[in-house]
């Protein structure tokens, strides 16, 4: 949240606030620079998965995974509280009928395969100078728009 | 150390980085890691219309993860400067199985006969740009996550809504990849 985050009677500092919000673009950055030289945005690898053609994505994806579940587990474990001062928590999802994973998963899967890009990537292939994914990140706007759209209608 | 910074990094160091995200950005700012939510914080800002979804607080909820992905494309321009060899080295049997759809030129991240302004108005171009874009906003939304949020920050809070999109995913892309590509490529 980036409302003043109160401990006790301590309020965080507009400096501090700013800086942190500097801190998410540096992450971001080295998430970028990360998506590219792992080449999980490539489109070739992408197919290259779907087609079970290399382990080398599956290899990328289950020690991502391992990691911040390990690194998830801990902080739970030593109740960490964050540099903004809050008790780390992560809300869990709730399950509700369980369609809008399933169904909403699979489109969203078709997509992963056609453009070859989740939306992490789409960001990070732009940079990468391949301008006509503005496009898709378009494209994908207005999918979200119509979800928002649709929603009251659409079983979850 | 110079290969490291010219050539594609090992899956050793590639997926545990990916990985380490998850902690930094919950030991920042406790914030869950995920990109798909700037989809929805940018319809929210610009056109939310009447659409409760979209009536929130962006800005308190949003703006963090909108520099995030702002980092993420200036993370890949300043790595695309970063040279080194061109093309990625995906195996041979990919190679032969894209090159019978008509994929021969494998110098860029993405085919250049597909992912291009001018192959926008093939099929294949189109189908992959903006009806998968499409799909990727629709489906992401609609999941309530993507392959960060669910595969990586779901999976690793254990829960098993984000087992069930992981499933999705997969169904999903393999259904592109060996049903609908061959047929409209």
């Amino acid at each position: 949240m980036t409302a003043p985050a109160t401990t006790g009677t301590q309020v965080v500092s507009p400096t501090r606030r700013y800086g942190a919000f500097l801190v998410y673009f540096v992450l971001g950055v080295g998430f970028g620079i990360v998506l590219t030289k792992s080449e999980v945005l490539s489109w070739f690898r992408i197919q290259e998965m779907f087609r079970f053609q290399s382990p080398r994505m599956y290899e990328i994806i289950a020690s991502a995974i391992a990691v911040a579940t390990f690194s998830v587990q801990l902080i739970r474990r030593l109740g960490l509280k964050s540099a903004s001062g809050e008790l780390i928590t992560i809300p869990p999802k709730p399950l509700g009928h369980g369609v809008r994973y399933a169904v909403g998963g699979t489109i969203f899967g078709l997509g992963w395969a056609l453009t070859g890009a989740c939306p992490g990537p789409l960001f990070a292939l732009i940079g990468n100078g391949l301008t006509v994914m503005i496009l898709a990140v378009g494209s994908a706007l207005a999918g979200t728009w119509l979800y928002g759209f649709l929603r009251p209608r659409l079983p979850h | 150390m110079m290969a490291m910074v010219s050539g594609p990094w090992p899956w050793y160091v590639a997926g545990p980085l990916i990985g380490l995200f998850v902690p930094a950005l919950l030991l920042v700012g406790n914030k869950v890691f995920g990109v798909s939510g700037s989809l929805r914080h940018s319809c929210s800002a610009v056109i939310p219309g009447r659409l409760q979804y979209f009536r929130y607080d962006w800005k308190s909820k949003g703006v963090w993860n909108l520099l995030f992905v702002a980092g993420i494309l200036v993370g890949g321009l300043l790595a695309s400067h970063w040279g080194g060899p061109q093309g990625v080295a995906i195996s041979e049997h990919t190679r032969v199985a894209l090159a019978q759809l008509g994929i021969h030129d494998f110098s860029g991240l993405a085919p250049h006969e597909v992912f291009t302004w001018r192959a926008l108005l093939t099929v294949r171009g189109f189908v992959s740009v903006v009806i998968g874009g499409f799909f990727v906003g629709f489906g992401t939304a609609y999941a309530g996550g993507c392959t960060s949020g669910h595969a990586i920050s779901g999976l690793a809070n254990l829960q098993l809504p984000s087992l069930i999109a992981v499933v999705g995913f997969f169904a999903g892309g393999l259904a592109a990849t060996h049903f609908i590509i061959p047929l409209l490529w």
